[in-house]
C-alpha cells in the first residue's frame, strides 16, 4: 500500500513538474508551438500565417514547374528557404536536417510531419567558397581571362 | 533585341533575352564556345524552355586526347557525385569508353553520357512518367516520382544511367540526388537556365582541347549547327532511331 501511494506521489509530482515547464515555455512565448528561429532578411515570400499553412503547396507548384518545364522562379525556390533559414551551429557552421535545431525540422518534428525532401535536397546552404561552382565569381572571370592571355601569346 | 542578333553564339534562347536586367559579359573563348559570364545579379530563368530549341553537343574525338578526364571531374564537381571503387554500380553520369580497333591496334576515347534522345528509349519504358524529355530536348529523370525500379537503365543503349544506392549528404543545391532514384547527365540544366555552359563543356574548352561544341540545333546559325552541316559527324547506334542529340566528330 505504501510502495503504491509512493507510485502514486511519483508520478504526481512528474506531472507537476512537466506541467510547470510546459507552462514556463507558454509564458514565454504564448503558446507550446515551436518557435523556430527567425530567417535572415526582412520577411519571407508570403507572411508567417500564409506560409504556415500553405509553404508546401507552393513547393509542389514550384517543383513541378521548375523540374518539368524549367521556369526557375527564385521566389519560390526550395534552395532559398533553405538559405534564408540556415540555423548556425556549435561549430558556426548552418546545421543540416540531422540536427533538431534544423528550421524545417523545430516544426515538422512536433507536428510529427516526416518529409524526404532532404534525402535528395540539401539541407543547408552550400559553403561559400564551394557555391563558386555555380555561381561564376572572380575565380571563373579569371580563369577566362588568362585563357584569353594565352590565346593571344 | 530577337534571337538573331545573338546567332553566331550557340548557347542563347529568348530566355536569355528576359534578363535584360542581370547584364552580362560575353567572352568569346574559342570557335565555337562562348562563356557567359554573369555577374552577381545573374538569375535563373523565368520562362519555361521552349520547344523551338534543340539543345546538342558536338565531340570533336581528335582534340579529345586519350587519358584527359577533365569532363568527367568537371561533372563530378559540378553534380555532386563520385565513384566508390564499385564499377559495377557507381554513378557515372559521363565516363570515356575506349574504343580498339582489333585489327590495328589503334585506339579511341570517347565521353560517353545520357545522349538526350529525341525518341528516348528510357522515356518510353518509364512506368510512372518520371523520365520525361522537357520541351527543349533535354531528357530528365523528376525524382520526386521515381520509383527506382531501372527499368530505364535496362532500356538505355548507352548505359548512361545509373541508379543511387545509399543514402547521401551534403548534396548541391543545384543538383540533387538521392537514393532510390536512378539519374543522368542533366546537359546541366540548372547551368543551361541561367545561360551557361554545361560543366563539362566549359571545362573542355578552358583547360582542355576544346572539343565539345554546344548549341541549338535549330539555330543554323549556332557553331553547332555549322559545323554538323559542315563536317561528316557520326552517332553512336544511330540504326536504333533514337535520334540522339550527342554527335562524335572522327569517331
Amino acid at each position: 500500500m505504501r510502495r503504491r501511494a509512493a507510485i502514486a506521489l511519483g508520478l504526481f509530482m512528474g506531472v507537476a513538474v512537466l506541467a510547470a515547464a510546459g507552462m514556463r515555455a507558454s509564458a514565454e512565448s504564448g503558446t507550446l508551438a515551436p518557435q523556430p528561429p527567425k530567417g535572415r532578411g526582412e520577411h519571407c515570400v508570403a507572411d508567417t500565417d500564409f506560409m504556415r499553412r500553405n509553404h508546401m503547396k507552393m513547393l509542389l507548384g514550384h517543383r513541378s514547374e521548375a523540374v518539368r518545364l524549367g521556369v526557375r522562379t527564385q521566389q519560390y525556390d526550395l534552395n532559398g528557404c533553405v538559405d534564408c533559414h540556415a540555423v548556425a551551429g556549435a561549430d558556426g557552421r548552418p546545421v543540416s536536417f540531422d540536427s533538431p535545431q534544423h528550421f524545417c525540422r523545430s516544426c515538422h518534428t512536433y507536428a510529427a510531419v516526416s518529409i524526404d525532401c532532404f534525402e535528395c535536397h540539401a539541407s543547408r546552404p552550400q559553403a561559400p567558397g564551394k557555391a563558386a561552382a555555380v555561381q561564376p565569381g572572380d575565380k571563373e572571370v579569371a580563369a577566362i581571362s588568362q585563357y584569353l592571355r594565352d590565346v593571344g601569346q | 533585341m530577337s534571337a538573331e542578333s545573338y546567332g553566331s553564339h550557340p548557347v542563347v534562347d529568348r530566355r536569355v533575352l528576359l534578363r535584360g536586367a542581370g547584364g552580362f559579359l560575353v567572352t568569346l573563348l574559342a570557335p565555337g564556345v562562348t562563356l557567359y559570364a554573369f555577374g552577381a545579379a545573374g538569375h535563373a530563368s523565368e520562362a519555361p524552355a521552349s520547344s523551338k530549341v534543340r539543345w546538342a553537343l558536338l565531340i570533336d574525338l581528335s582534340k579529345c586526347p586519350a587519358g584527359c578526364d577533365l569532363c568527367v571531374t568537371a561533372c563530378r564537381d559540378e553534380n555532386g557525385w563520385q565513384q566508390n571503387g564499385r564499377p559495377e554500380t557507381d554513378p557515372q553520369w559521363i565516363r570515356k569508353v575506349k574504343l580498339r580497333d582489333g585489327r590495328t591496334g589503334e585506339y579511341r576515347e570517347v565521353p560517353v553520357m545520357c545522349q538526350h534522345c529525341d525518341k528516348p528509349a528510357c522515356v518510353d519504358v518509364c512506368p510512372t512518367g518520371a523520365s520525361f524529355k522537357r520541351a527543349d530536348g533535354i531528357v530528365l529523370v523528376d525524382k520526386h516520382i521515381c520509383i527506382g525500379c531501372r527499368f530505364c537503365m535496362m532500356a538505355c543503349p548507352y548505359k548512361a544511367r545509373s541508379f543511387v544506392h545509399q543514402p547521401l549528404t551534403d548534396q548541391k543545391p543545384w543538383a540533387p540526388r538521392g537514393k532510390g532514384t536512378v539519374e543522368a547527365c542533366t546537359f546541366c540544366v540548372h547551368r543551361l537556365d541561367s545561360a551557361r555552359l554545361p560543366a563539362c563543356v566549359e571545362a573542355c574548352a578552358v583547360k582542355g582541347g576544346g572539343a565539345m561544341t554546344f548549341g541549338d540545333l535549330n539555330d543554323p546559325t549556332s557553331e553547332v549547327s555549322k559545323a554538323v552541316a559542315k563536317y561528316a559527324t557520326s552517332q553512336v547506334r544511330a540504326d536504333l532511331g533514337l535520334e540522339p542529340a550527342v554527335r562524335y566528330r572522327n569517331l
